[in-house]
């Protein structure tokens, strides 16, 4: 829409567009083979909301060829980074690097998250990431819940300002919080000693995650090592720009899986099952550089893996039991696009006998979470949720599963109003169901 | 028509105007916004529109195309903006059409073989939605993930697999077009044959110039039962070209026949890691398809054939996914150079099959006298060429050389008795050659049925046919098109 004359144009720093190397710019032919593949240019069919607009809209800026002006700030916010366009990408243009040089010189003029307001922004940045934190703000939810007044809650966000009503709605059915031991033992013959990562608000929401993760790691014969003062891995504060934040508790995750017995030498691997945060935790190296902790930082970015690539590199054990189901497998971006994990998480469900995977129309297309997107653009990211709850309910599938908390938040909140009998998991709930026997909390499932 | 630049006066009643139809969300006016319209896939010349609008409905495109006619202001149709030869160029300024949220399929009849699409509709969509039921759209450009059905009407795209299935004018059965008066035209539809003038047939291919096309109908195509793909790998170009034209001359029509040569190869396989010998001179990929029983044995001929012609080795795609990889190479091979230099200008022209080997010599000459690299992928089969001209657009001396060394390959091709577009298009690119390869009763005629259409020019102004009189001496091109002096 148009500037009105009156319009002031945001603060301009001379400097902006100026801490990119310039020939990350210059990888971008123009070709416009990503545009298909962008999930906010196919809602709005807009250039500027597309990967080659928004390289060169910044482009422009950096050149100062054109004003950072309010409406050029909201297609670079409008950004999912699902690095779907890297994927797209044949000249191999770094986009990460592109967008990232935006939220930082944002993050310096502007303040992080500018699009937000003071409550928000405290919420985001100052309960998210804290476990302890976002179990205490579920507490009377999971009360209400206990107590079968779940739809009271659900009721009361009518009443409540938006951002908060949607993040209330993201709230799913709570399940009993399972403190990990910060040891468990391998379960038959010893292959591997791994550390745990439990995420932020992923471990407050879906803590049963973590404990099927773990299990799934000790089936497969892995000591288990979850060290409890480790804290959120730094991709919000990343993504926001925040570059400082997110290496202050780089470095912390480094000294907590320092301290476990063998120190981080001896961790063979370092799983997530969180694909969303699993990227910036393999870049650890990078975050960390010029920092105290670069060179823990460079053996711990090595160590990490994903849930299903470390099980499909060891070479997973085949679990006993039958689960009948018919599920469908979404594509986190975490996975697909930024680690380029998409047969391992199919390979290892493939193990399990009686679950057939049926494809899903547009599973590397994004869901609309990404990261804190459904907090700072409500609207696109409930226009993807209603998009991938439409493509998965037409799979007739009964359950849906993606390796990502985030993305598992945002389909579920979805398929509730879609197609409230789908049940939403992670892959290694349906392995922990295979290898232990015990249904997935939520999930109406016959195992034999 | 060449047009001057808008009032500011004007275009703030036009975006007013606009408002009203399509709302505050359906347009962008604003400078940083409207830069990113400035160019598509051609970037060497550049111009700012004064709008973009966005229409979701074909009424809507109407009362754009009533309001640009009554305010006089210049309008063309743009989809994903993928065009090489500047054919989403908005020369003069003036309202850009997007059809991007004209996306819906509407119709899919598999019994009787077609489908109704928006034209803003990507190519690729539509296979992906029938291809569950064994069924393609043949039509496959190389940036069939991105663009429109609508951009391959305006260009009669073509692709790989247009060898043997034909182009997109092969593939159109009739369309809906918006016509530069505002008023709404049905040409064809989904019965076949009809009687009466091909009146689809001339708008496929005329670059948005007759008007705005907003649906089309088109034919879907059974996926052959079985393919057969080979990889030729050959010493010298010289000898692939040899050996495609023996291919051909033995009668055999392949769905498929492309060439890479040795630069592209190195840029593919940066990408992509397939697997291509990195010191070989040029490879094919050759494709048959079709009924299972003796495919085998026309893989065999062509076989036989690559290797009468010195070919070191051929391989099999064993498996769908190698063969997938295989075709992800050849289509992504032109975003792949932007790995070999920061800009690139792709060329695009047609010589007989059997002059390809003299072209080829040409065009490497040319390059080495301009000190360009020049990389080459192309539709071997039919004698359509894409070579690669790599530069850095930084620099004002090779952006000239660049240009210079285009044209001359460009007249080359009319030398040797081709053409200067296979499927890109004229656009504002290729603008001048028209006097080259049409005489001036050709172009008189072709003008005259483009004022049939589009008859005080508002439409696409400065797109594939010259304005009489001005394009007949070459080297004037600098003053009858704005956007090109802007770009150098």
């Amino acid at each position: 829409m148009s500037a009105p004359a009156t319009r002031q144009s945001l603060p301009i720093a001379s400097d902006l567009g100026k801490n990119i190397d310039y020939e990350l710019f210059m990888d971008c032919v123009h070709c416009g083979l990503c545009l298909g593949s962008c999930p906010t240019y196919v809602e709005t069919g807009n250039e500027n909301d597309s990967p080659r607009g928004r390289i060169y809209l910044w482009r422009a800026i950096a050149d100062g060829r054109a004003p950072f002006s309010p409406e050029a700030e909201k297609h670079m916010n409008g950004c999912l980074e699902c690095m779907a366009c890297e994927t797209a990408c044949p000249s191999g243009v770094q986009y990460r690097h592109v967008i990232h040089s935006f939220k930082n010189d944002q993050a310096r003029t502007r303040g992080p998250a500018p699009m937000l307001g003071w409550l928000q922004r405290a919420m985001l940045f100052g309960l998210t990431p804290h476990r302890g934190r976002m179990g205490w703000a579920l507490f009377p939810v999971k009360l209400m819940q206990r107590l079968g007044l779940g739809w009271a809650v659900r009721l009361s966000g009518y009443l409540m300002p938006g951002f908060l009503r949607r993040m209330q709605e993201i709230v799913p059915d709570l399940a009993p919080y399972h403190n990990l031991p910060e040891f468990l033992p391998a379960i038959g013959p010893k292959r591997a000693t791994v550390g745990l990562l439990l995420g932020c608000a992923a471990d407050a929401f879906h803590p049963q995650i973590n404990l099927a993760t773990a299990r799934v790691l000790q089936h497969n014969g892995c000591d288990v090592h979850t060290p409890r003062s480790q804290a959120c891995c730094g991709a919000l504060h990343k993504h926001a720009g925040l570059d400082d934040d997110a290496a202050r508790l780089a470095a912390g995750n480094c000294d907590s899986f320092a301290a476990v017995p063998g120190g981080l030498a001896g961790l063979d691997a370092i799983i997530s099952n969180a694909g969303g945060c699993s990227p910036v935790l393999k870049d650890y190296g990078h975050i960390l550089e010029g920092h105290d902790a670069a060179g823990p930082g460079a053996v711990f970015g090595g160590k990490v893996r994903d849930i299903h690539e470390f099980l499909a590199e060891l070479g997973p054990v085949k679990p006993r039991h039958k689960v009948s189901l018919k599920a469908t497998y979404h594509d986190a971006c975490g996975l697909a696009h930024a680690q380029k994990i998409r047969s391992a998480p199919r390979q290892v469900l493939a193990m399990v006998d009686g679950l057939s995977l049926v494809p899903l129309a547009e599973n590397e297309h994004c869901c609309g979470a990404a990261g804190s997107y459904n907090i700072t653009q409500p609207e696109m990211s409930a226009a993807l949720g209603q998009r991938k709850s439409g493509n998965i309910a037409a799979t007739g599938a009964s359950a849906a599963l993606t390796g990502n908390v985030g993305c598992l938040l945002q389909i579920d909140r979805h398929m509730r109003d879609r197609s409230p009998r789908v049940w939403v998991g992670h892959p290694v709930q349906i392995l922990d169901a295979a290898y232990t026997g015990e249904k997935p909390f939520g999930l109406n499932v016959a195992i034999s | 028509m060449t047009v001057a630049a808008i009032e500011p006066s004007v275009v703030e009643n036009l975006v007013r105007r606009l408002t009203g139809i399509v709302g505050p969300d359906g347009l962008i006016n604003s400078q940083a916004e409207l830069l990113v319209y400035e160019c598509d896939g051609y970037t060497l010349e550049k111009n700012r529109p004064d709008v973009v609008v966005f229409p979701t409905a074909t009424e809507q495109v109407v009362e754009i195309v009533k309001l640009c006619r009554e305010m006089r202001v210049p309008f063309l149709p743009r989809g994903s903006g993928t065009s090489l030869a500047g054919g989403c160029l908005p020369v003069g300024g003036g309202v850009i059409i997007s059809l991007a949220r004209m996306k819906r399929i509407l119709e899919i009849d598999l019994r009787n073989r077609f489908a109704l699409v928006e034209a803003g509709v990507i190519n690729m969509w539509l296979t992906n939605r029938i291809k569950s039921e064994g069924w393609h759209y043949a039509p496959d450009p190389s940036s069939q993930g991105a663009c429109t059905i609508g951009g391959n009407v305006a260009t009669n795209s073509g692709g790989p697999h247009t060898l043997k299935y034909g182009v997109t004018v092969n593939h159109v059965m009739g369309v809906e077009i918006v016509m530069p008066d505002g008023t709404v035209q049905t040409l064809g539809g989904p019965v076949e044959d009809g009687p009466g003038l091909d009146l689809t047939g001339v708008v496929v291919g005329s670059e948005g110039t007759f008007g705005v096309v907003t649906k089309a109908w088109v034919r879907l195509v059974r996926n052959p039962e079985s393919v057969r793909t080979l990889l030729g790998v050959f010493e010298s170009v010289d000898d692939a070209t040899a050996a495609i034209s023996a291919i051909i001359g033995a009668g055999i029509v392949p769905a498929a026949l492309e060439m890479l040569d040795s630069l592209i190869l190195k840029a593919v396989e940066e990408a992509f890691s397939f697997g291509f010998p990195l010191d070989a001179g040029a490879v094919l990929i050759m494709e048959v398809d079709g009924l299972d029983a003796g495919l085998g044995e026309e893989a065999a001929r062509i076989e036989k054939l690559a290797k009468a012609n010195r070919a070191r080795e051929v391989r099999r795609a064993n498996t769908e996914a190698e063969r997938l990889l295989l075709w992800k190479c050849r289509k992504q091979a032109f975003g792949a150079v932007g790995r070999l230099a920061p800009s690139y200008c792709t060329q695009d022209g047609v010589v007989p099959r059997t002059a390809l080997p003299e072209m080829l010599r040409s065009i490497t000459a040319i390059g080495d006298r301009h000190k360009i690299r020049i990389a080459n992928v192309f539709h071997a089969g039919d004698g359509n060429l894409h070579p690669i001209l790599l530069f850095d657009e930084r620099d004002p001396d090779q952006l000239r050389r660049v240009m210079e060394a285009s044209h001359e390959i460009l007249d080359e091709c009319l030398r040797l008795g081709g053409s200067v577009t296979g499927e890109h298009g004229i656009g504002v690119e290729k603008i001048d050659f028209m006097a080259k390869l049409f005489s001036p009763d050709d172009l008189a005629a072709m003008r005259r049925v483009r004022q049939a259409f589009n008859p005080d020019g508002l439409c696409s102004p400065d797109k594939m046919l010259p304005t009489a009189g001005a394009c007949a001496e070459a080297g004037r091109h600098k003053q009858v098109k704005p956007g090109r002096r802007a770009a150098l």
